[in-house]
């Protein structure tokens, strides 16, 4: 990543930035492509010039990955990443009971892949470069914030000294310590638990899990790492993530050397795979974490998203894919308030759908967090006998938690939601985001998903409506576009005329089964924060 | 093999345990000892009952 002195540089008058976003990891990219890609100028800006080091985030989910399918990036990230489905849990040595996160077949994508967040960045990064109207500044560190009634103005610390420009609207996606969230003096509030865990990755020779498959695993109490729990990842490249928990008094700095970390990682291929696997250890970290938001995801014209925004444990993997979704949510809101498309009020709903997602992901990683590391003893007493009857029965396993993985928000309370008027059956409401489902487009291929309009889409089941809309068209009528297995009449209780209206970044907005022009458009007004 | 009637298995785990916060290790064993003659009435059947004392029961022994 290369430096550039700006054009700023020395400038008499502080120059007008549209957007500026800052923080160039996964969601301050993914943002600033979303964006980019819908014509606005954006400025990237990042403290330093190096991608993420370690390989930090590694899981990301199938929405995100539908999400960098419209950024252009989602086939190189699949190629390089392993995609999996399966989780597997143990307790002691003993195999538990296993869970497919995408069990039924007709999706482009899979649960999840993994892949360290340096190769996202990079595909992100090169796709950043693709776009002209995208400035990526690397070393411009924010060391200065005033607020006015129309812009923002930034004090940019970079090797050829300061220098200023102005923002119409500021997004901060700088990380859990979020230096613009300091510089207005702004927290994040919630629970700090009191446990520490072991991050090891580990290149190791050869195979681990049988046949060459790739799947999450989880140890409760095994016999390689006593009392604790154990989470094993595969990665690309040959890599593996080990998550060891070390409990609350272990010391940190002595848990990152490479003596302390070895025997541990010998005692799980020896103990857990039963063999002496030669491995190297790459990169390792000690962490500590919270479950905590802000209480408000805008501020006027400096708006959060990602990790400043909001804090997750990281089982569940609820992290980065809860940022990537912060960010598809803003990018056309954005977009729509600078073209003049919609009022400032829509920024407003990004708040409150956010808001609420970030609930719904502090809530799930909170409970798995308390189910991993039981706070008292009868939450350990009920904790165990949740493992041990798990082992025959199912309804227990129902209740064991070793982390609830990552799904995108339905997003329920939304102002931006028409209310159903007619009946419907199934997952698709309001607020959910839109179902992916095998399609063929005269003799080709593709998937629902890849054929969803930049804006809004209209999804009619059956002929096109004679009415013109002011959104793309797809109409799955069995002749040119067709629904070739019927997932997609089943995943959207479809008849023929049903109809769905699709925001921007996919979630349903209203839907019908034989809507009126008029149904349309005043979804669409609504949708858009204009009534 | 007893099968899952938990309608959402989650909250009612959290509400579980959130029923015991504050108790005193002796107030939750009076807790426990509530809660399952509450919830014996609720099921009601002897059979079902026995059924469910024994899958408590198993693996408890010394072997």
């Amino acid at each position: 990543m290369i430096y550039r002195r700006a054009p700023e540089h020395g400038a008499a008058d502080a120059v007008l930035h549209p957007v500026v976003v800052v923080g160039a990891g996964p969601v301050g990219l993914s943002l600033a492509i979303d964006l980019a890609q819908r014509g606005q100028r954006v400025l990237l800006l990042d403290s330093d010039h190096r991608l993420s080091t370690g390989s930090r985030a590694i899981c990301f989910a199938k929405r995100t990955l539908e999400i960098w399918d419209r950024l252009g990036v989602g086939d190189a990230m699949v190629t390089k990443g392993v995609s999996w489905n399966v989780g597997r849990v143990f307790f002691g040595a003993a195999p538990l009971y296993q869970f497919d996160l995408l069990p039924e077949p007709g999706h482009e994508r899979p649960a999840f892949i993994n892949l360290q967040q340096f190769h996202a960045e990079r595909h992100l990064v090169e796709r950043a470069a693709a776009l002209p109207n995208l400035d990526l500044r690397w070393d411009n560190h924010v060391s200065g914030l005033a607020v006015h009634d129309d812009h923002v103005e930034l004090t940019l610390s970079t090797p050829d000294g300061p220098y200023t420009l102005r923002a119409g609207h500021l997004v901060a996606c700088d990380g859990s310590r979020s230096t613009l969230r300091g510089l207005l003096g702004l927290e994040t509030q919630g629970r700090v638990f009191h446990d520490r865990f072991l991050i090891a990755d580990v290149h190791i020779e050869g195979e681990l899990f049988p046949d060459g498959r790739a799947e999450r695993w989880f140890w409760f109490d095994p016999p390689f790492h006593r009392g604790q729990s154990v989470l094993l990842h595969r990665q690309p490249d040959g890599q593996w993530r080990v998550d060891f928990q070390l409990g609350w008094d272990a010391d940190p700095e002595l848990e990152k050397r490479a003596d302390r970390i070895t025997p541990r990682v010998q005692a799980l291929l020896r103990q857990g795979f039963g063999r002496e696997v030669p491995f190297q250890l790459v990169w390792a970290s000690v962490y500590t974490f919270a479950c905590q938001r802000m209480a408000s995801f805008r501020h006027g014209r400096v708006l959060f998203a990602g990790d400043a925004a909001h804090g997750v444990s990281p089982f569940g993997a609820r992290g980065a894919n809860s940022g990537v979704q912060d960010a598809e949510n803003l990018a056309w809101k954005l977009a729509a308030v600078l073209r003049g498309d919609a009022p400032d009020a829509l920024l407003d709903s990004y708040a409150r759908e956010r808001e609420a997602a970030a609930d719904e992901n502090l809530l799930h990683s909170t409970r798995s967090t308390d189910f991993i590391t039981p706070k008292s003893e009868i939450s350990r007493l009920f904790r165990d006998a949740v493992l041990q009857l798990a082992a025959r029965h199912a309804f227990a396993r129902q209740l064991v938690n070793s982390g609830r993985l990552s799904l995108p928000a339905t997003l329920h309370a939304s102002p931006l939601n028409t209310p159903d008027v007619d009946v419907f059956a199934g997952a698709l409401c309001p607020g959910a985001p839109a179902a992916d489902a095998p399609l063929r487009d005269a003799g080709r291929d593709t998937w629902l998903l890849r054929e969803l309009g930049p804006g809004f889409t209209l999804l009619v089941f059956g002929d096109a409506p004679a009415w013109a809309v002011d959104a793309t068209l797809l109409a799955v009528d069995g002749r040119t576009l067709v629904d070739v297995q019927g997932h997609a009449a089943r995943r959207y209780d479809a008849r023929p005329g049903t109809a769905y209206l699709l925001r921007p970044d996919g979630h349903v907005a209203a839907r019908w089964r034989a809507p009126q022009a008029a149904q349309v458009a005043a979804a669409m007004t609504r949708a858009l924060a204009r009534s | 093999m007893i099968e899952s009637r938990l309608d959402r298995p989650d909250d009612f785990y959290e509400a579980l345990l959130e029923s015991h916060r504050g108790l005193t290790s002796e107030q939750s064993h009076a807790f426990n000892a509530r809660l399952i003659l509450i919830l014996a009435n609720e099921v009601g059947r002897l059979d079902t009952l026995k059924a469910a004392l024994a899958a408590a029961r198993e693996g408890l022994d010394a072997p």
